[in-house]
């Protein structure tokens, strides 16, 4: 029966008949840089740019939110109107040469207000993310790297906290502080730094067992100096890419509070406050809607396409 | 096996994890709301001392903290959550009554809707993989978490009401009444259904009993639906809780936009007009809601998936 296999020896060939006495000869020493490796060495950040980069989707994404960014640094100086100064015989106008996207009901040029709005907004999600990083890698890093009974206990904390429906939580604290960026920062990161705190534990939970962090021990390092110089560093990627994510989830809340009148009070405006006042006015002065509200959709849709894309970078297993 | 026993243990640490953290968001709301500096009767008008003392009275607002804590607490065990401090005579459990009517109708309604539509989009971008289709449909998810409902709820409101006048800009008097807020609530859970039915869908289709089921000669609508699409909705019940949440909170724009007279609008005017007894009440409510619903879905998780461990704990 096994009809392959009674064949193979004769049709397979013997490639050590093609060898010469010539083949074993020394090599000469010029020879001896044949195995070093010429290529530069990529490290794994570069690996993840090269990936991203080659994402097209997601470099248009980071081209447009620098853009963004820019605009939201000088487009009040572009508008040449400042976002405060109100003039009332110049309410409710259409866009027009001079201000590019129309007015608001006090008169305020919305080309200069969108912007500023678009830089709080953005001011917003990026404190929530950097609070959320400080606050989610200290705990993260001690539940994962010291486990046990310390683990259990803030864990637990963690899950009790997490479970609370956390935009209850932020609208009841925007009623009782004043609306400013600040305590919409701090109310958004009073329960943001879990989710983060989770992925980091997870992470150094995995990492921890490492030869490294056993060879850095017994160098005599401190559990300070193994989580933070070796352990952080490793797990930099997920926590990158939860930041990326957590930047429009701050966005988006602050947009929601400001639709419930808690949002950035005037005479500044974020993104929300401004989508929120165009709301009252709608079916009349529908441009003033406009700017406001694609401004915010592209912001996130951009945030969204680069998180993404990171994502794939960093953890290439992950990509669907 | 022990299988019940680990069933029980299991639905009971959930109803005592439960248990603890509407404990803790009750005292929460509690204290918050003490300590607003000021009185919620501070009027322009300076009201006699003698109303102002049998007002908080009434409210037992003249009594030690500690003892008002333990009162508002005894009240929640027997569900009483106390009257509106802004509309006379009105118990904040009847507000509640009323409005969830509208709100739990146009919630089921939503919730019907992106699931159907997020499945759909999801299997044809599956199916599609790496084609036109897919691109597009991904396209369109990324949009939907993009977009914020405020703006889809007054987009749709302007253009099919206003402009088109397809249907009515407010209110929920006729059957039609329920299309537009219903789109503008499903949008968002629907784009995240997409892309978690696609992406689950994708593993799924590779892997060996889908191939076991083509090499059987089985047909590809029932490869789809029997073998493929039972597992690939697997991801899609964990999304239950998350999917609650983000009705909930897109019913507070929804409603308010729309002006029905659901929770979510008594939520934004409990909160502009600061009646702190109400929006007490609601949040607990919400709360409760949102616990149920992540309970269910881990439950129904557990009943579906026979791998999934009861001890895990749950994500999102």
């Amino acid at each position: 029966m096994a009809i392959g296999n009674a064949e193979t020896p004769k049709t397979l060939p013997t490639s050590d008949a093609h060898l010469t006495k010539a083949d074993f000869a020394k090599l000469d020493k010029s020879e001896k840089k044949g195995e070093l490796v010429v290529r530069e060495s990529i490290s794994a950040w570069k690996d993840a740019w090269l990936r991203l980069r080659s994402n097209k989707y997601a470099m248009v994404s980071l081209v447009v939110l620098l853009l963004i960014v820019l605009m939201a640094i000088i487009g009040q100086s572009i508008a040449g109107y400042d976002y405060r100064s109100q003039d009332l015989m110049e309410t409710n106008i259409k866009p027009n040469a001079d201000h590019w996207f129309g007015t608001d009901d006090l008169g305020r040029d919305m080309f200069a207000r969108t912007w500023m709005g678009a830089g709080i907004s953005l001011q917003v999600g990026l404190y929530a993310a950097l609070v959320d990083l400080m606050i989610g890698v200290i705990m993260g890093g001690i539940m994962g790297y010291f486990g046990g009974k310390v683990d259990e206990i803030l864990n637990r904390f963690c899950e009790i906290m997490y479970s609370i429906p956390n935009m209850l939580i932020v609208i009841l604290l925007i009623v009782v502080m004043e609306p400013s960026m600040f305590t919409i920062v701090l109310a958004l990161s009073i329960t943001g730094w879990i989710s983060m705190a989770w992925i980091v534990r997870g992470q150094i939970m995995q990492l921890k067992n490492q030869e490294y962090v056993l060879a850095s021990r017994s160098l005599g390092a401190g559990a300070g100096r193994i989580l933070f110089r070796h352990l952080i560093p490793n797990a930099m990627g997920p926590i990158i890419v939860t930041l990326t994510m957590t930047v429009p989830n701050a966005i988006f809340a602050e947009a929601f509070l400001s639709f419930l009148g808690l949002g950035v009070q005037s005479p500044a405006a974020s993104l929300g406050t401004m989508i929120n006042d165009a709301l009252k006015a709608m079916t009349i002065y529908p441009w003033r809607m406009l700017f406001p509200a694609v401004l915010i959709s592209l912001t996130m849709l951009c945030f969204n396409i680069f998180g993404d894309g990171l994502r794939d970078a960093l953890d290439p297993k992950m990509k669907k | 096996m022990g299988g019940i026993a680990n069933m029980i243990r299991f639905v009971l640490k959930k109803l005592l994890f439960i248990f603890v953290s509407l404990f803790v968001l009750a005292s929460a709301t509690f204290f918050l709301m003490k300590a607003i500096p000021g009185n919620p009767f501070m009027s322009e008008k300076e009201i006699p001392k003698a109303i102002k003392a049998m007002l908080e009275a009434k409210y037992g607002l003249n009594e030690p903290i500690w003892k008002q804590y333990l009162t508002y607490m005894n009240n929640l065990l027997h569900l009483d959550l106390g009257m509106s401090m802004k509309q006379q005579y009105t118990t904040v459990a009847s507000i509640i009554g009323t409005g969830f009517l509208y709100s739990l109708q146009l919630g089921i309604f939503a919730i019907i809707l992106s699931i159907v539509a997020g499945v759909t989009l999801g299997i044809i971008a599956a199916l599609n993989h790496r084609k036109f289709l897919d691109t597009f449909t991904i396209f369109i998810a990324v949009l939907g978490v993009s977009i914020p409902n405020f703006v889809v709820a007054s987009g749709l409101q302007y253009f099919l009401g206003v402009k088109l006048r397809w249907f009515n800009v407010a209110g929920l008097n006729d059957p039609t009444d329920y299309v537009l807020p219903m789109i503008a609530l499903a949008v968002l859970p629907a784009a995240f259904i997409a892309r978690l039915t696609r992406s689950s869908m994708l593993e799924v289709l590779t892997a060996d009993y889908i191939k076991t089921a083509r090499s059987k000669g089985l047909s590809g609508r029932v490869i789809l639906v029997r073998h493929a699409l039972r597992n690939a909705i697997l991801p899609v019940v964990t999304y239950i809780g998350p999917m609650t949440a983000n009705i909930i909170t897109g019913s507070v724009v929804v409603e308010q936009i729309f002006g029905i007279g659901g929770l979510g609008k008594f939520f934004v005017n409990s909160i502009t007009n600061r009646d702190y007894t109400l929006i007490m009440g609601l949040t607990l409510f919400y709360a409760v809601i949102l616990m149920a619903a992540r309970f269910l879905t881990d439950l129904a998780y557990a009943f579906i998936d026979p791998r999934i461990k009861l001890s895990g704990r749950k994500e999102g």
